[in-house]
């Protein structure tokens, strides 16, 4: 259950971004969070909703991009199917993850007066 | 009474990132005391102690060998790493379930770690939470016991992704087991892009020397 402890980060990072605007108020929340990262979307949710009451995001909606994984080549670029093993078949390079492992702040919306 | 308007403002930050500086932070510790720094992860009662205990049992040193050593609860752990020779401190994370940079940094700070080659974490048993956090490793290590099955790699991909090295542990039960050495093979390939694993067992010094040749071969170029 670190998704509590990404959470506690989440919120802090937040704060950053508000104060830079003049301390708005946030609105909403776009993370990406990929399959292969290690968080769970669904207790990350839970973890957002219970943790935020009393902070800067206590007013704000979060919504949770999914990012599947995928693996290329490092080599050739040739994508590696899913569940393969994670070697090029072309020229046995080892394959390199091209997205999946996200845990990413992407956007915040918020209100200015 | 002004208007209030709306603003989206793109941050693309990774929310980790204080994690991660103070990662590099340790990282950079570690370089300057020339330390090699292994972070241990793996399920619990997967044998991370055992091979540790005979990891020092092997060495020609082993006072060249600290760790750290990570638990919800008691510090069993470090004690059975002080009686096998190895400086040891232990991190009591209460509820947490993984190590981060923070628990690592502290820990540092109250741990004499003059003239150790080689800094063990070994990490709360977990094959989940720990994968996330980066310590200031040079490497990662995960211990997978024979006795968990052979799909473990293909459930915790993950962890295994993260992987340097597996230490496929108590390797001396395979014979009691209906498990397949090719089968966990075939499941870490699928996981991990460069696999590589090392069979040991802690109980009959099985793979050690193998496995102390891996952490010197890496060292050097650390």
């Amino acid at each position: 259950m670190h998704e509590y402890s990404i959470i506690q980060s989440l919120v802090d990072s937040v704060e950053v971004v508000a104060a830079q605007h003049d301390g708005a108020t946030v609105h909403h929340l776009y993370v990406r969070i990929g399959d292969l990262a290690g968080v769970d979307r669904t207790l990350l949710q839970t973890a957002y909703d219970t943790f935020r009451e009393g902070t800067i995001c206590e007013g704000a909606e979060m919504t949770i991009e999914r990012v599947e994984p995928r693996w290329e080549c490092g080599r050739c670029h040739i994508e590696i199917p899913r569940g393969a093993v994670l070697r090029c078949c072309e020229c046995n390079e080892p394959a390199r993850l091209a997205a999946g492992d996200e845990i990413i702040l992407q956007r915040v919306e918020m209100e200015v007066a | 009474m002004c208007d209030s308007n709306l603003i989206p403002v793109a941050v693309e930050h990774r929310i980790l990132a204080n994690n991660d500086r103070t990662a590099a932070h340790n990282r950079e510790h570690f370089a300057a005391q020339g330390i090699f720094c292994v972070n241990l992860m793996g399920s619990p009662g997967a044998g991370k102690t055992a091979v540790l205990e005979a990891t020092a049992r092997a060495a020609r040193n082993p006072r060249a060998f600290a760790a750290l050593a990570g638990d919800l609860a008691t510090d069993n752990d470090a004690r059975r790493l002080a009686n096998a020779g190895i400086r040891s401190k232990s991190i009591t994370t209460g509820q947490a379930c993984h190590l981060d940079a923070g628990m690592v940094h502290h820990a540092l700070h109250h741990f004499d770690t003059k003239d150790v080659e080689y800094l063990f974490i070994e990490n709360v048993g977990n094959l989940v939470c720990p994968a996330v956090y980066d310590l200031g490793q040079n490497l990662n290590v995960v211990a997978l016991s024979v006795t968990e099955g052979e799909d473990k790699p293909l459930k915790y991909p993950t962890m295994f992704m993260k992987a340097d090295l597996v230490l496929l542990t108590k390797i001396d039960l395979l014979v009691h087991l209906d498990v397949h050495l090719t089968a966990i093979q075939d499941a870490v390939a699928r996981v991990m892009p460069n696999p590589r694993i090392i069979a040991v067992s802690a109980r009959e010094g099985i793979g050690i020397d193998k496995w102390c040749e891996w952490l010197a071969s890496h060292q050097v170029f650390a």
